[in-house]
This record gives structure tokens, sequence and C-alpha cells, in this order.
């Protein structure tokens, strides 16, 4: 039976887990035994999971992958490539593992000083009481494999808390470096925003070699009255990768978090976002890119949930498939029967490059309030003909003008990216893998 | 303007062309000679756009019979690119928006592409950027255009606008507008007028299509003609278009039922 093999195959994974040094937060180490427990219990997802249905992870399941505890010996002179000029306070891991000397913490800068920007592990104890109500609290892992494994080995990741009224002026980047084969890493991203507080954080996977690795990931952002999260995540792991991805939001009164994500790379991904309006004029904007090629396969979960009056959420998530890759699209909308004048809209389009490329949409739209004003669709297609047209009867070529619309396509998601640099490194990314000759 | 000696730009012969197997255009003859200004008139879904369509090199259009010269080239040969590079442009009707491709970008491109073709110097995008604001003066246009996705919520006269700050950016031999005048406001008819009136010259010409004799009151055509399902059945002088505007189509079709054009 499966459920033998998954188990198996996920005992395996928890190898070394018990020799995690003990937390002082004792909810953690409580999180964590029930995370084991969790494991035990569940097996690894397949095609047959409604949740997993046109996601194959068997090759996954195929390779073993553990953490590491000492990290690659890198130089500051090995990455600054990935570095953003705005954003100076900086945390880098490196397979996982915090590298301090690749960092700049808040302390080293000149922002306010009682904001918190610090790795988890080192940050815990100061931040007991602050960590305690928030962690593991908004991910539910019960019956979600991926995040009870992280779960398991939740000890280090990022910890930002901005407090109440402080805006923090510099974007903080995380910046997660793979360097080795057969690693697993999980790293854990918790972001407390305070009433009123303002904060851009961008999430950064990237790598240094094309490995088989596997970046288990959970994040998650606590938006307090007022606040303003910009969530930026941009999952540039090797083509040979596992990235998979948890992100959990909980927004309360008027506060908004806008979000770009885009995939780029992994072998397989699979980004699972849930955002739950929790209180009166909250608003989301969860826009996203998914550009891949060859053998790719990037999976987009999102679920809005409208619990409450008077929010709003916008969505619109982007897929460019080009060779035999594969796109998959499941984006939940949810509005509960308390969640009158809800205005959420949500918009899927793709756009296939050859005719083996492939995508699944699944947009859901779940109202049980009456007083609404959803709109939703998807699309899925080639290059529009008129617009072509358009450009060569002004002398285009029909390759300039299925570059430029193909390039165009891919763009509207990163113009919304609020780092100018980044955003420039990734038109370039998006123009490399567009064009054609 | 009418010149003695001027060269053939255009000459259409019996021009049939479908759509989905539907004939539209049903053997239309035109000739267009350099200097000249054409006015095209005819009720609606009598067939105008679709043979500037046909002519810009549409392929949603099957030609199925007649001959296009243009410049001494067939011009049925040619790609849309080929006919856009070899001096034909056409203004559309309803121009589309292109979200994410960047107005300027668009521009400069399509610019650069004719500076090959006559063998001059591509702007790079700072110089390019000081003759696009200087044309879009002429028309009074606001820059802020520039950096706005082509024609994405652009209103339908600033779309117009947009159409002819492309034609006076590639400065065509063949400028074919369709319905340009319509959506612009009593200024705006002015100002667009006056730009068609100062790129026209002895050696390119205009087809312009409308409804009205407004448009014709600023650029005074040396032929107007009326469409009627897909062929030209009336040809005559600037004083054709005023005849039509006082009795209507009707009596085009009463007076000369079946003719064929020149
Ligand atoms: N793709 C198509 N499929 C079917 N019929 C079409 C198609 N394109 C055009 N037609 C038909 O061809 C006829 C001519 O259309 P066209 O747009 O050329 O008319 P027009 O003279 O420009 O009209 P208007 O004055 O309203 O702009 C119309 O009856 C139109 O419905
Ligand atoms: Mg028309």
């Amino acid at each position: 039976m499966s459920v033998v093999t998954g188990n198996s195959y996920l005992k395996n994974l928890l190898h070394g887990q018990s020799q995690l040094a003990t937390s002082p937060l004792e909810k953690l180490n409580r999180l964590r035994a029930n995370a084991v427990d969790r494991v035990s219990a569940l097996r690894m997802p397949n095609i047959h999971d409604e949740e997993w249905r046109f996601t194959d992870i068997s090759p996954l399941t195929k390779m073993s992958f553990q953490p590491i505890r000492i990290a690659s010996p890198l130089q500051v002179s090995d990455v600054e490539h990935f570095y953003l000029s705005e954003a100076v306070t900086r945390l880098v891991f490196v397979d996982g593992v915090y590298a301090p000397h690749l960092s700049t913490q808040l302390s080293d800068t000149s922002e306010d000083s009682s904001v918190v920007v610090s790795n988890l592990s080192a940050a815990t104890s100061e931040n007991l009481a602050t960590i305690e109500p928030y962690l593991g609290h908004h991910t539910e892992f019960q019956d979600n494999v991926f995040a009870a494994l992280n779960t398991t080995f939740l000890h280090e990741g990022a910890l930002i808390i901005v407090p109440r009224n402080v805006s923090v002026e510099m974007p903080v980047h995380l910046l997660f470096i793979a360097t080795q084969k057969e690693v697993a890493s999980y790293p854990r991203c918790l972001l407390i925003s305070g009433s009123g507080s303002a904060v851009t954080v961008l999430e950064d996977y990237v790598a240094l070699q094309e490995e088989a690795y596997v970046t288990n990931t959970v994040a998650e952002i606590v938006l307090a009255d007022n606040a303003i999260v910009n969530h930026i995540r941009i999952q540039r792991d090797s083509n040979q990768a596992f990235h998979i991805a948890n992100c959990a939001v909980s927004l309360a009164r008027e506060s908004r978090y806008q979000s770009v994500s885009v995939a780029l790379g992994a072998r397989i991904s699979r980004y699972n976002l849930n955002v739950l309006l929790a209180d009166e004029g909250a608003e989301c904007t969860a826009d996203g890119l998914a550009l891949i090629s060859n053998r790719q396969l990037a999976d987009t979960h999102t679920c809005i949930d409208h619990t409450k009056p008077h929010c709003t959420s916008r969505q619109l998530h982007k897929c460019i498939v080009d060779d035999a890759a594969h796109a998959v699209f499941n984006g939940k909308i949810m509005v509960r029967p308390d969640a009158q004048l809800t205005d959420s809209s949500q918009s899927n389009r793709n756009l296939l490059l050859t005719s083996k490329a492939r995508v699944d949409t699944k947009p859901q739209l779940e109202i049980f309030a009456d007083d609404v004003k959803c709109a939703h669709g998807a699309t899925v297609g080639q290059l529009d003909n008129e617009e072509i047209f358009y450009l060569k009867s002004r002398g285009l070529s029909e390759v300039t003008a299925r570059n430029l619309l193909t390039y165009a396509f891919g763009a509207e998601i990163i113009d919304r990216i609020p780092i100018a640099s980044l955003k420039f490194q990734l038109e370039q990314t998006v123009l490399e893998r567009t064009q054609r000759s | 303007m009418i010149y003695q000696e001027s060269k053939t730009l255009l000459e259409v012969r019996g021009l049939c062309a479908t759509v989905n197997g539907i004939e539209i255009l049903k053997g239309i003859n035109l000739t267009v000679k350099s200097g000249e200004v054409h006015a095209i008139m005819g009720t609606n879904g009598s067939g105008k756009s679709t043979f500037a369509k046909v002519l810009a090199g549409h392929t949603a259009y099957e030609i199925t019979g007649g001959t296009v010269v243009f410049e001494g080239k067939n011009l049925l040969d040619l790609a849309p690119e080929e006919r856009a590079r070899a001096g034909i442009f056409l203004g559309f009707q309803y121009p589309i928006e292109i979200p994410g491709v960047a107005n300027n970008q668009f521009l400069r491109l399509a610019y650069n592409t004719a500076q090959v073709q006559r063998n001059k110097d591509e702007l790079d995008p700072l110089e390019f950027d000081d003759l696009v604001r200087e044309k879009m003066k002429l028309l009074k246009m606001n820059p802020d255009f520039l950096d706005r996705s082509v024609n994405e919520d652009f209103s339908g006269g600033e779309k117009k606008r947009n159409e002819i700050l492309q034609m006076a950016l590639l400065d065509p031999r063949l400028a074919i507008l369709d319905e340009t005048d319509s959506g612009l406001d009593i200024d705006a008819v002015r100002i667009v007028a006056n730009g068609i009136n100062q790129l026209a010259k002895k050696d390119n010409a205009t087809i312009l299509i409308t409804h009205y004799q407004r448009m014709l009151n600023y650029i005074v055509p040396d032929y107007v003609h009326v469409m009627e399902s897909g062929r030209i059945v009336k040809t005559g002088g600037k004083e054709l278009a005023l005849d039509l505007e006082s009795h209507g189509y009707d009596w085009v079709s009463v007076e000369q039922p079946a003719t064929v054009g020149t």
C-alpha cells in the first residue's frame, strides 16, 4: 500500500530532526512534536488527491534529501551579485543555514532600532512574548504534509517585527541560496507588522549550482489594523530543484497586503498562498507570474478568504509556458456569509508558446453573501492575432511583434514590483526567456 | 491635389475578397496617383474597412480575385510588415489596445524600422524622445501618453490622435485613414486635419474613409468615391460629398444602380 511507502519515505526525511536543539520558546517545542506526529500519520500526496491532481510530485519521492548543519563557506564575492542596492537590510541563508557574514542586520543600518529583522534562532529568546501568539498559528499543518515537515524542523529562518506606526523605508531582503545537491532546507519566515506600520519584504530563492535539492518553506505574515505589507516573492531555484512553499497571511481591520510572486525556477514548484481577510476594510492584492520552459512544472494554489464586510481583493495571475512545461493555477475566492460588500476580482491569463505546453486552471468562486461584487475569469491561449497585425502594420516583423507581445505579457506583472533594481533584473530575465530569433 | 503627369501610386483592379467564405469585396477598382487625396464614403457595412484592411494585408481576408499594384509592386504578394515598409499606412477605425507594450517603445521600434528602410540612422531612446515630443506638440498630445501602454485606456479621440502620431513618425507614401475623424471633438478634427495636411506632399497620397463632410472641409478631396455592397458605385469631385450630405445614399443607388467606378 502506498501509505506504507509514503511513511517510510517521510520517516527517512525526519532523520536528524530529534537532534535539533530545544528552543527557549516552549510552544515551538510543542509545535515540532505535534508536527512529528502529523508527519507519521500523513503520507506524501499523489495525483489522486484533489489538491494535487495536476501536480505529480513522485519525482521528489524518488530522491532523498537531508538538512545540513554547516553551511558552505561562501564569500561575499560569491553571492553579492544577488544583492540589491535598495535592500540594505539583508538576511542570507545558505542551504537553510543562516550566514551572518553575508548578512546585514537592521541594527547595522540606520533604520529604527525598535524594528526587529533577524534570523529566527538568534532572536527567539528576546522576543518570546511577541512571537508566541503567531508562530505556527496561521499555518495549518494537520493535513498538509509539507507544512508539517517544515514545522518538524522549525528552528531557523527570518523574524521581522515592525512595531506600531513604524514604517521601514528600505525593503528587507531575505535571500535563500542553495549550493548543494540532495539538501533539504526548511526555512520559516515570520513577519509581524504592528498597527499602522509599513514594510516591504522580498523573499528570494536562488541557486549557485544546477543541482537537485528541496526547499520547503513556510511564511507567516500577520498584519494588525492599518498595517501595510508589500511582499515580493521570487523563486529562481535551480531547474533540478523542488520548491514547496506555504504562505499564510492574516489581515486585521483596514490593513493592506500587496504581493507579487514570480516563479522562474525549479523542476517542480508548488506555492500555496492563503490570505485571510479577517476584519473589515482589509485589502489584498495577490499577483503572480510563472515563466517556465522545458519540462518545468509550476503550481500556484491560492485561497483568498473574505470573512468580514467591505474587504477588497485583487488577483492577476499569469503563466507563460514554453516547450513541454506545465503550469497549474488553482485560485479560490471565498466570500463568507458575513462578508457583505466584498469587492473581489480574479483573473488568470495563460500564454502557451508551443503546442506541447500545458496549463490546468481552476478559478473557484464560493459566495455565501448576497451583496457582493465578484468578477473572475481565466483565459488560455496564444498571442492575439489582432495585436500581431497591428504591430506588423507598423512595419514590425512577425518575430519582433511576437517577442514584444510575449514580453509585455510577463512584464505586466513584473512592473508591479516596487523595487526598481529587482524589476530591472527580472525584466531582463523575461526578455531573455521570451525572445525568439 | 491633382498634378499633371504625377505617377500612379496605387492601382486596384477587380479586387474581390471574402471572410469566412462570405464575399465582402466584389470587384473594386481604384486608381490613386501621387499627390492626390481620395475620400471613400458609403453606408455602414459596405466594405470600406475591409478594403482598408485588405490593402494593409490583414490575414483574416482571403483575396479571391483582382490585382493590387503599389508603386509597380504586386502588393498582394507582400506580408503586412513589408507593405508598411513599402510605405502603406493604415489608420485603424478601431485601434487595438496592447496592454504591457509601452507606447514610446512601440513608436520607436516602428520608427527605427522605417529608418532602416530609408537607409537612415536609427534613433536611440533619448534622440527619439526629442523627436516624438516635437510631433506630439503638433498634434497637441500630452507627452504622458508615451509612458502608457499602446492605446490602453485611451479615449476614442486619443486613440485616433495616436494613430496620426504614428503616421507622422512613419511618413508613409500612401495613408489610408479609416474614420480617423470619428470620435474626435471639434478642435481635434481641426488639429488632426492640419497634421494630415502638413504631411501631404507631391509624392504621397491619402485615402480618407469618412462618413462626414466635417473632415473634408479641412482636407479637400480630389475625388470622392461611394462604396456600396463591396463596390465603388460612384466617383465624383469634392461636390459629391456635399450632395451625399444633403441627399443621403439612396440618392446614389437610385441614380446609378450598378455602375462600376473609375
Ligand atoms: N470577420 C467577419 N466575419 C463576418 N462578416 C464580416 C467580418 N468582417 C466584416 N464582415 C462584414 O463585412 C461587411 C463589411 O464590413 P466593414 O467593416 O468593411 O464595413 P464598413 O464599410 O467599414 O462599415 P462602417 O461604416 O460601419 O465602418 C459587414 O457586413 C461586416 O459585417
Ligand atoms: Mg468601417
